[in-house]
């Protein structure tokens, strides 16, 4: 019997007569975290981990929300639900579900590396796994966070040196607290975007300790903002919002920085490839510790990544359509912020 | 002798560039690639040419003017070995690739880490070692190339297969690295621009037989940078008063320069392609022309003094042997419309006007079929032009150059006193139904379609296109194309026939390498008709009387 199904309206357990991360309304839905193409409005009752409530009640509202610990096991008709580190953001889960002995993991979004705020990944033991794919190819290979934060602080000091504010474009939840725990040296005050204000506020109500910012008004003075950090969301690249900040230079936090031709269509002065996504290495060896002899794959490389894991006999893997991966860093940037320089072009005149 | 404005030795090295050449050009290879303005590309070219050594820099302006060694692996066998080494199916790198969009980039992600972080090398150690192995058998070839990739790091890497695959396109045109090489030697740009052009060698030129500040040996077939023209966006009347401008047609054909020095002739192109021997026909120009002379002209195919389709040319032009058939069915002939050195000496700095006289003294007492003078078109009101503009495709030109009598010839594309005024494009309505990724920046993005147009109730394809759209545009037809995929063909994906879209083309020729029976010159997306439905597209038919009309 399969645990899991998966229906136009999610991934359903009908023992349990629940979903998880389910993109139309349903009675009951599981929330792996708070991203909001897998966090939906709309459903009657929602179980995540504490940490995911709070930041669900800012992006939902007020709903029936119920949050449980890591580790600490729910039971609805029989089939058990307990929620392990995901590693992806703050309060991120990996949903495991037994049931008669037989063992199914969501991974929703995961990382292997520990960003310090989003708890440790860690493989879980289950008999079918199912994966995301957005870095799902050999190509992307992440160097060590360490490494991607000096690179990220040379440039800030560059800018700094050449009288320029740095803007880091990094997604309001996940990558921007990620980025501000390893920068907060770096200049006297760092500066951000309302969204990324909201998220911060109420992280530090729910009891989270994070660097001091300054939110960016209407009255901050243009002076103040000379030669400092300001950290916004990818949409506020090239609106008018940025003007204030001149001269400055803009680099952008993503996993999709990784090829070259990402940056170039963003235009941005730098890439860094900073993800919060598993990268090719990393969905490999964790799907080989789960030691799941059936693999289902999400969003991402959905094709290629189960064709290589069926191909080298790593599980019996099959890909999935959901309507993950819209929004954030799972969606590669496609729109051009800014427009394209003049590019000499052959033209036999 | 001192070239360099700055003495190298009091500077500090910036700690960003290192110390060894290979490090140093993949470091200014990224850093040009990231930078978004003009203005931050010419500092990095110019910080380069200080800190980097001589010989590096030497062929730094060789590979940015487009003389790179000569290729000395297939792409195929270079893809092969990154798999070995990688240890991955042949079908993921091709995956991996169509995501990329650049085999260098493709092949550099994909390599394992290196053994030994960076060994040092020079930029030319490397290019001269290509060119020491270039003949030598396969093995060689790969143990150095396996070798090399062993102690790059990422970035290295890159520009490494950059070097033995392709170009750049990072966007360093010729006159932007003039620029960075005039802040460091004490030259005019436009004696920094002649230098580097025409033939010479970078493995036998030192930086200082380029760009000494005394006069060295003279290059007999050195070529002047070419004066380009922009397009004339509003109404020639903006131009003012007429008789301030002198108008020819503009021939479609290839731009080029034709020398005669010290008794030897060369024609270059455009591309600052050596063509001389491309050309039969102009082989007794070298005892028509006086010595010491430069023309500036049209190449193009012509009978009896009219000029022919470019599709004509087409037919010769990337053949290494022309056949006698080849003369006979396509003869070329040179529109000469400028003359930039009579006698040894510079003209381009004496007005149009003075120039086209003594050109056309010049040229009339040469009568051969091999050169033409390029004639004037007389006008009296811009009216009258713009009437006699009408008639250009039956000249089979493009339409109409307008330049400043007074104007002196000047380097590369600038705006004021040289305009293209073309005529609009042929246009026709097609359905989209292939779609195939782009490359570089339009990586991982279905921006390369091929077309069809109806054929009773058949769809025939006959042309691609990949340019006309605006990125957002591009944007929408990729989020088309992922959800109405009907098949996959490797890197194709057959597509619902339901986006209609406006093409336009500069000419029409009959081709029997394709399927629809012709073929398109500069074919691109002039608009993306979301008002009409595929049955209102036009049909084989309407193509055919296209042909009819305007391929002879």
């Amino acid at each position: 019997m399969n645990l899991i199904s998966f229906t136009d309206k999610g991934l359903c357990c009908s023992q349990g007569n629940f979903y998880i991360d389910p993109w139309k309304p349903v009675d009951s839905a599981v929330i792996t975290h708070a991203h909001s193409d897998h966090a939906y409005f709309g459903h009657k009752k929602y179980l995540c981990h504490h940490y995911t409530k709070p930041l669900l009640q800012l992006r939902l509202g007020d709903n029936n929300y119920e949050s449980i610990e890591w580790g600490e096991t729910i039971n609805i008709n029989g089939v058990k639900i307990s929620l392990y580190p995901a590693g992806h953001i703050i309060g991120s889960s990996q949903v495991r579900l037994e049931y008669n002995g037989e063992v199914w993991v969501v991974s929703g979004d995961y990382k292997n590396e520990d960003d310090g705020l989003s708890g440790r990944f860690e493989p879980l033991k289950c008999n079918t796994f199912i994966t995301e794919s957005t870095f799902g190819l050999p190509i992307y290979k992440w160097k060590p966070q360490q490494e991607i934060f000096e690179g990220i602080i040379n440039w800030i000091n560059r800018n700094k040196e050449n009288g320029k504010t740095s803007v880091l474009l990094a997604y309001s939840l996940g990558k921007a607290q990620r980025v501000l725990q390893y920068i907060k040296e770096t200049t006297q005050d760092i500066y951000v975007h309302g969204a990324i204000w909201n998220t911060h506020e109420t992280l530090l109500n729910a009891g989270w300790k994070l660097p001091v910012v300054k939110r960016i008004t209407p009255d901050t003075p243009k002076e103040a903002l000379k030669g400092t950090v300001v950290i916004a969301p990818p949409s506020a690249d090239s609106s008018p919002w940025m003007k204030k900040f001149q001269p400055y230079s803009v680099g952008v936090c993503s996993g999709w920085m990784q090829v070259r031709g990402n940056a170039r269509r963003r235009n941005v002065d730098a890439g860094f490839a900073l993800s919060d996504h598993a990268d090719w290495k990393g969905l490999l060896e964790s799907i080989k510790a789960t030691e799941a002899e059936r693999v289902f794959v999400t969003h991402g490389f959905q094709s290629a990544f189960s064709r290589y894991l069926n191909e080298e006999g790593i599980a019996i893997a099959a890909e999935v359509k959901t309507e993950y991966g819209n929004e954030d860093e799972e969606a590669p940037p496609i729109l051009p912020q800014r427009e394209e320089q003049n590019e000499e072009r052959l033209d036999l005149q | 002798m001192q070239i360099d404005k700055t003495n190298n030795e009091s500077i500090q090295t910036p700690s960003l560039w290192g110390k060894d050449g290979m490090g140093q050009f993949a470091a200014l290879v990224t850093q040009i690639s990231s930078s978004t303005k003009t203005n931050d590309k010419l500092e990095s070219l110019a910080e380069y040419f200080t800190v980097a050594d001589d010989k590096d820099k030497v062929w730094v302006i060789a590979i940015f003017s487009g003389r790179r060694p000569r290729r000395i692996v297939s792409s195929t066998l270079l893809s092969q070995w990154c798999i070995e080494m990688a240890g991955i199916p042949s079908w993921l790198f091709v995956e991996s690739y169509s995501t990329v969009g650049d085999l260098g980039e493709t092949i550099a992600l994909l390599l394992p880490d290196p053994i030994i972080k960076s060994e040092g090398k020079s930029l030319s150690f490397y290019l001269e070692k290509f060119i020491e192995i270039e003949k030598e058998n396969e093995y060689v070839k790969k143990q150095f190339i396996l070798d090399s990739w062993n102690k790059m790091t990422q970035a290295e890497r890159f520009v490494f297969n950059k070097l033995i695959t392709g170009s750049f396109r990072i966007g360093v045109s010729q006159s932007l690295m003039v620029n960075a090489l005039s802040k460091i030697v004490d030259l005019s740009s436009s004696v920094i621009a002649h230098r580097i052009s025409g033939n010479w060698d970078p493995s036998t030129t030192t930086f200082s037989n380029l760009l000494s500040t005394e006069v060295t040996d003279i290059d007999h077939s050195k070529p002047y940078p070419f004066y380009l023209a922009y397009a004339l966006e509003d109404e020639p009347s903006a131009l003012g008063n007429p008789e301030e401008w002198q108008a020819e047609w503009k021939w479609d054909g290839i731009r080029g320069q034709m020398i005669k020095r010290n008794n030897e002739l060369f024609v270059w192109s455009r591309g600052e392609e050596l063509m001389t021997d491309k050309f039969p026909e102009y082989f007794i120009l070298k005892d028509l022309l006086p010595d010491g002379i430069v023309l500036d002209g049209e190449i193009i195919p012509a009978e009896n003094g009219k000029p022919m389709p470019f599709a004509v040319l087409q037919t010769r032009i990337g053949r290494k042997n022309i056949t006698k058939k080849q003369l006979i069915e396509a003869p070329i002939c040179f529109f000469v419309y400028d003359l930039l050195e009579f006698n040894y000496e510079d003209w381009r700095n004496k007005p149009l006007a003075e120039r086209r006289n003594k050109l056309e003294e010049i040229l009339q007492i040469i009568n051969n079929n091999a050169i033409r003078l390029s004639s004037v078109i007389n006008f009296t009101n811009w009216n009258d032009l713009a009437e006699l503009r009408k008639s250009s495709r039956e000249m089979n030109s493009e339409g109409i150059m307008l330049k400043r009598k007074n104007s002196i010839y000047q380097v590369g594309r600038k705006r004021g006193d040289w305009w293209k005024w073309k005529i609009d494009a042929l246009t026709i309505d097609c359905v989209m139904i292939y779609a195939q990724k782009g490359s570089g920046r339009r990586s991982n993005l279905y921006t390369d379609y091929t077309f069809a147009v109806r054929d009773g109730d058949k769809l025939i394809a006959f042309t691609k296109a990949y340019s006309g759209l605006t990125d957002k545009e591009f944007a929408q037809v990729d989020n088309f194309v992922k959800r109405n995929s009907i098949e996959k063909f490797g890197p194709v994906r057959t597509v619902k026939p339901e986006l209609v879209f406006e093409i336009a083309f500069e000419g029409i020729a009959a081709s029997n390498r394709h399927k629809s029976g012709v073929a398109l010159r500069f074919p691109r997306m002039s608009r993306w008709r979301k008002d009409k439905k595929v049955d209102e597209i036009n049909t084989l038919e309407d193509l055919k009387a296209m042909l009819k009309m305007y391929g002879k």
